[in-house]
């Protein structure tokens, strides 16, 4: 089973990367550009006998690791 | 009183926290590496500066699961000391035993200075050798300083007097200019609820002599060495 992992900061949490982003699209043209939010792509490679079990095996992952929850929200998709 | 350096894969500071103990303050230290269990009678466990496991993934969120962590944790549960500088108060943060968490330099830059500290509570085993008030000059070297906590921990954190140093310009007043990481109010270092464990981003190992600048790194040590010499008594809540 493939899962596609997506983390990405809280609203309210400073982003200065995805602000450098946005500045350097505007300086390339993209004017229309308002709001550049930069998170973290992962994917996994899996066995898990169901995608129930996959789905819960996936989220302790994330709350333990992947993620850090006073700072990161997170989404998948299982394949 | 024993000490205890923590060395990860990718620590590097812990050389200097040990030189500054052991040369500047003539204490009994050890390394304590990652992988091995937390043994012996130790009082106060230092987590170093350095990017620990390459700050891959982030900063500390792998370090926090070195096999030592575990006695380090309970080691502090039982109100043992811990003191996390830099690296050391990353993985302190994302392993929980420190609120909040620390993010990238809001100027995107990694900053490498000398700053001024606040000292803000002085009733802790890390800030009793100091006065409330006082300023101390300590260099910073990261590119991941900028404290962040929400608005119920933050309240939380001024309820608590937890915030024990804060970045401060040289009369020792609070300025954007001064918060050289774009720190949420200016802080730079926190302690936990049972002010037994300490996390600060500045380094104190790095000024403890004057040919590196500055001693004022030796407050927060002897601040310790006070407190263990009183344990008894648990001075600093006098």
């Amino acid at each position: 089973m493939r899962v596609k992992i997506f983390v990405y900061l809280k609203d309210g949490v400073l982003d200065p990367q995805g602000k450098a982003v946005e500045r350097s699209l505007h300086a390339l043209g993209y004017k229309e550009v308002q709001d550049v939010r930069m998170g973290k792509y992962l994917e996994i490679e899996l066995d898990a006998p169901s995608r129930q079990a996959a789905e819960e095996r996936i989220r302790e992952m994330c709350d333990k690791l992947l993620a850090n929850p006073v700072i990161e929200d997170y989404r998948f998709e299982i394949e | 009183m024993r000490w205890g350096v923590i060395v990860f894969p990718g620590s590097c500071d812990e050389q200097d926290v040990y030189d500054c103990l052991k040369t500047n303050l003539r204490q009994k230290v050890d390394f304590l590496w990652h992988k091995d269990r937390l043994a012996g009678k130790l009082d106060c466990i230092v987590l170093p500066g350095g990017f620990s496991y390459g700050d891959y993934l982030r900063c500390g969120a792998m370090a926090r699961f070195s096999p030592i962590m575990q006695g380090v944790v309970e080691f502090a549960q039982k109100g043992g000391l811990v003191l996390g500088i830099c690296n050391g108060f990353q993985i302190l943060c994302e392993a929980g035993l420190l609120p909040g968490a620390l993010t990238r330099n809001a100027s995107l830059q990694f900053i490498c200075r000398r700053v001024f500290l606040r000292l803000e509570e002085t009733d802790t085993p890390f800030t009793c050798a100091g006065k409330k008030g006082q300023l101390l000059k300590l260099p910073i070297k990261h590119g991941e300083g900028c404290y962040y906590a929400d608005p119920t921990t933050l309240e939380r954190l001024h309820k608590n007097r937890q915030i024990l140093v804060r970045y401060v310009d040289a009369k020792g007043r609070t300025a954007p200019a001064a918060n050289p990481n774009g720190s949420l109010d200016h802080i730079a270092g926190v302690c936990n609820e049972g002010r037994n464990v300490f996390g600060l981003m500045p380094h104190p190992e790095d000024a403890g002599e004057k040919i590196l600048g500055g001693e004022d790194g030796l407050k927060i040590f002897s601040s310790v060495i006070e407190a263990c010499d009183k344990r008894g008594k648990r001075a600093w809540l006098d």
